[in-house]
Formats: C-alpha cells, structure tokens, sequence
C-alpha cells in the first residue's frame, strides 16, 4: 500500500496548482482577528503572508495627547494577558527618565504581579494551544487554575485583566491583607497541578508526532527576526530581559534562565513549561520577604519628563517589550513607540512554516503565543 | 566594546559621522547617503557584530523626519543607536536595511504607513495596519476631519 502511494506522489498524477487561501480572520486558532494569506500546494505550505491591522487602536497616536500618568492606563490593552508588565514598562521608563527610585515594597510587590502574571498567560496559552492541537480537555483544566490567579489579582486591586495596578512612582494601593497567604495556597496547590499537565499532553505520543521536529527555527534566525521571549529562547537565543538588564527586584533573587537547543514546537512548549516552574520558584523567594514602607513616591502633580530619549526593555509573557519615549520637555510625549514583543515574532512565520503542511501551521502558530492586540496595537 | 572605544572606532573609520552619548546608549547621526555601507559594515564587522535590531521607528521633528535604529550586539554586548535624517517632506526615502537584518522589512512596512517614509529596495513595502484612505497618522501636521473629532 506505502508504494503505491509513494508512486502517486513522486509521479505529477496528484499535482495541483498552487492556490490562494485565507485563514482569518475569523479563525479559532489565530487567537484574534489576525488574517494569514497562505500559498498552498495541495496542503503543503509555499507562502504565509500576515495581514494585520483588523485592531490596530492607534495607542502611540493617543498617547501624544496624554500625559505621562495616563498613558499606563491604554498600555494594558496592548498584550492583555501581561497587562501588568506593559504598565511596569512605561512606569519604568518614567521613573528612569525622572532618574527616582520607587520604595523597596514596590519593587518586590510589582515583582510578584509579574510573574504572577506569567504564570496566568502560560496557563492560558497552554490550554489554548493544546486545543488547537486537537486536544480539547486542556482547555477547561487552563482556565480553571487561571481563575486562582485572578481571584487574587481581583482581591488586590479590583480587576481582573487589565490590572492598571502600577503607575509612575509606586502602586496604586496597597496588598490585600490576604494576598500573601492566597499566593502561598495557590503555589502550593499549582506544583501538584503542573505535574498533571505534563502528564495529559506533554507526554502524550500523538502531541509529541504533532511537535517534535516541527517548525524549526535555527539560533542565527531567531536573532535575526528579532524573535525573543520563550520563542527566541527555545531556539538557543539568550534573550532574557529579567537576566540581561534587570529591573524591580530582579537583581535581588536567584533563578535560571532556560535557554533550549533545538528550536522546534517541542522545544517551544517544553520552555513554557519550565518557565512556569521558574516563575513559582521566583514568588517563593519574594513572597515572604516583602518590606514594609510606602507604597508610592509622591509624585508632582504634573509629571515632566526631561528633554531627551530614554527606552526601556522589560520581559512580558511573550518576549521583550520596549518603551521609547522622545520628550520635548512637556506634560505630554513627542513621541512614543512600543516595540512590541509579538510583532517581531509574528513575522518569523513565513520563513518557518515553508514546505511544512497546513496543520503544523497552527501548531506553530500555537507554540508562538500570538495575541494580536500586541501585534496591532 | 566600552563606549569610549566604539566612539573611537567609528569616527576613524567614518569621519562624516556624528557619536555622541544619549542618555542610555550611544547615539550616532549618519548621512542618508551612507546609511546602508554604515550599517551593512557595523554587522559584518567581527570587532562590532551588531546582529540584533530590536527596536526601528520613525519620529516626526520639526526640521526632518527621522528613522532610528536600536542596535545590540548578542556577541559583544555593546549597543548603538543609528539615526538618519529626511529633510524632504513631499517624498522621504530612505534606504532599506531588510536585507541586513530581515526583522526591518515589518518595522519598515510600520514606519511606511504611520510616517509615510517610503524605504529604497524594500522586498515588499506596503500599507501595514491602515488604508490608503488615511494619511499617516504620525506626521505631526496631520489632520483629519472624518475619524478626529477635536473639541
């Protein structure tokens, strides 16, 4: 039977002509409204061309007619599942530029938030892409565990996704008088979840013919396209912005960065999924040692930011997010840009998806974790 | 390479240019005319090797319009930011750097819609989030009177 396929395909008798498909933008596994222009050879993948802008809300058009304690406000629409980081990235870039150093007791809450915050985008986008790989219990256990995590976001500061919980200067309030001891039951009740998720897909035979050796993305590549995060990591490419140019309480812990070799879908996923033990790891040390003190600098009612350009890079769940702020000396930016991490990745695509068939497509688009807000912002 | 040093480097080997220390990085201006042999040199340089561009965009000045490159070395750590200027505001070209580092032909395609700065070789430049009904929405003089509302 093997050779008389192997005969239909080697001869041109099953040859089709190369046609034109869109997938999107109304599409499960694209996770938003992305639209992916893709060549196809019967089902094998020639040319993926991304078309965004479906949302693209003009947030660095608005943001020159804000001022500087507003602008934190928009930024957690961009990447809503590491709204906390987004906001940290222009308080950071704010505080940089004023050259002010936030209390002690905010570093550390804020933290916290970011790798709790992680942690809540990883649970999402495990079982979002184990459902696009077909497999859909992933999905209920994701979602159930994520509800911890927001549960106590929700306690702490009233939202549940976009946050706004930092501004310029400090936090906007102060923890829950519950939250450490919520955050200590949750890490305790996730190390005996996360075995579980190993077991129900990473395990898994038919996951790992779906994975292994799929969507290879070489080192110098990933370098190239600029591609970070766990992304750019899983390809060999150091690019962890919490190791290379620490922030908040970064500098005062001790963890790994996990750097994998082979860059495949595997790899991708297997990297989240020690991230994930990583960012457990990171609460545990903070979590105990939180100082008293303020919880904000006071601030001056209008913030100014010296004339000049001043970036700032801070790890999100998905790579590495850049601020780039060009003051005129005013209450409001010249101009600001987000070098958002899911815009770089999401460009990778096209070069690593060719010759591979339309179902490894989404699996790699699912080991990307795209949002698209990111990309369009 | 400290600063100092890569200061050093680059006025020797490029005397039309300008370095001077920005507030975090090192920021050199270059001739539009030289902008591609610059950055097609400061990559394939093994004493610089800048493979990594993390960050490209576009700002609007009152005088020019200006595109600026962020530029970090994975090898070195060191890092530089490139700026080139376009005084022309009717039709701002640029040279493209896709070819140097494949991540600028998307930043690019951005800075051609938002600025309108139109990039020399470019693979495939085309309008990335908007139609060609806006204008672009960066420009500081640009106005429009179907989406903006102004009180």
């Amino acid at each position: 039977m093997a050779e008389i396929i192997e005969k239909f395909i080697t001869t041109d008798q099953i040859k089709t002509d190369e046609y034109l498909v869109n997938m999107g933008p109304q599409h499960p596994s694209t996770h938003g409204v992305l639209r992916l222009l893709v060549k196809l050879e019967g089902e094998i993948v020639h040319n993926v061309e991304p078309h965004v802008g479906y949302i693209h809300s003009g947030i660095e058009k608005m943001t020159e007619s804000l001022t500087y304690p507003q602008i934190p406000h928009l930024t957690d629409r961009m990447d809503y599942l590491s709204a906390h980081m987004n906001n940290e990235a222009v308080c950071l870039c704010v505080e940089n530029a004023l050259q002010v150093e936030v209390p002690e007791r905010v570093k550390y809450i804020r933290t916290i938030f970011d790798e709790l915050q992680r942690l809540a985008s990883h649970q999402l986008w495990w079982c979002a892409s184990g459902m696009d790989l077909g497999a859909l219990t992933a999905f209920f256990y994701g979602l159930r565990d994520r509800e911890d995590i927001l549960d106590i976001f929700e306690e702490t500061c009233g939202a549940r996704l976009t946050l706004n919980y930092t501004v310029p200067g400090g936090v906007m309030f102060d923890i829950h008088p519950n939250f450490q001891r919520k955050v200590k039951a949750f890490i305790t009740k996730f190390k005996k979840i996360l075995p579980e998720y190993d077991k129900l897909l990473t395990g898994n035979i038919i996951f790992q013919n779906r994975t292994k050796g799929v969507g290879i993305l070489s080192k110098e590549d990933a370098i190239a396209f600029g591609v970070t995060g766990p992304t750019g990591r899983a390809s060999g490419f150091s690019c962890d912005v919490r190791k290379h140019h620490p922030y908040s309480a970064y500098p005062y812990i001790k963890f790994d960065e996990k750097v994998g070799t082979d860059g495949d879908c595997f790899m991708r996923w297997k990297l989240r999924m020690d991230e994930m033990w990583e960012s457990l790891h990171i609460i545990e040390q903070l979590i105990d040692n939180i100082p008293e003190g303020e919880i904000a600098l006071k601030m001056k009612g209008v913030v100014k930011l010296p004339e000049g350009e001043f970036y700032q890079r801070v790890e999100t769940a998905r790579g590495e997010l850049g601020v780039y702020i060009v003051s005129d000396g005013k209450k409001n930016p010249y101009r600001v840009k987000f070098r958002s991490p899911g815009f770089s990745n999401l460009f990778a695509i096209n070069h690593i998806a060719k010759n591979w068939k339309i179902a490894d497509l989404v699996a790699i688009m699912a080991t990307f974790d795209l949002v698209i807000p990111d990309i369009d912002r | 390479m400290t600063n100092e040093q890569l200061i050093d480097h680059l006025s020797k080997a490029y005397p039309d240019t300008v370095a001077k220390q920005g507030n975090q990085y090192l920021e050199i201006t270059v001739p539009k005319e030289l902008l591609h042999t610059f950055m097609l040199n400061i990559k394939s340089d093994p004493n610089l090797a800048f493979d990594y561009l993390f960050c490209e965009s576009g700002v609007d000045y009152p005088a020019f319009i200006q595109v600026v490159y962020h530029l970090e070395s994975t090898k070195h750590k060191h890092y530089l930011v490139v700026k080139a200027n376009t005084e022309n505001r009717e039709t701002p070209v640029l040279d493209t750097v896709a070819d140097i580092w494949p991540t600028a032909e998307f930043h690019e395609d951005e800075i051609f819609d938002l600025l309108g700065i139109n990039f020399n070789n470019h693979p495939h430049l085309r309008r990335l989030f908007l139609d060609d009904t806006w204008g672009f929405p960066l420009r500081k003089d640009f106005h429009d009177d179907i989406h903006v509302v102004e009180r």
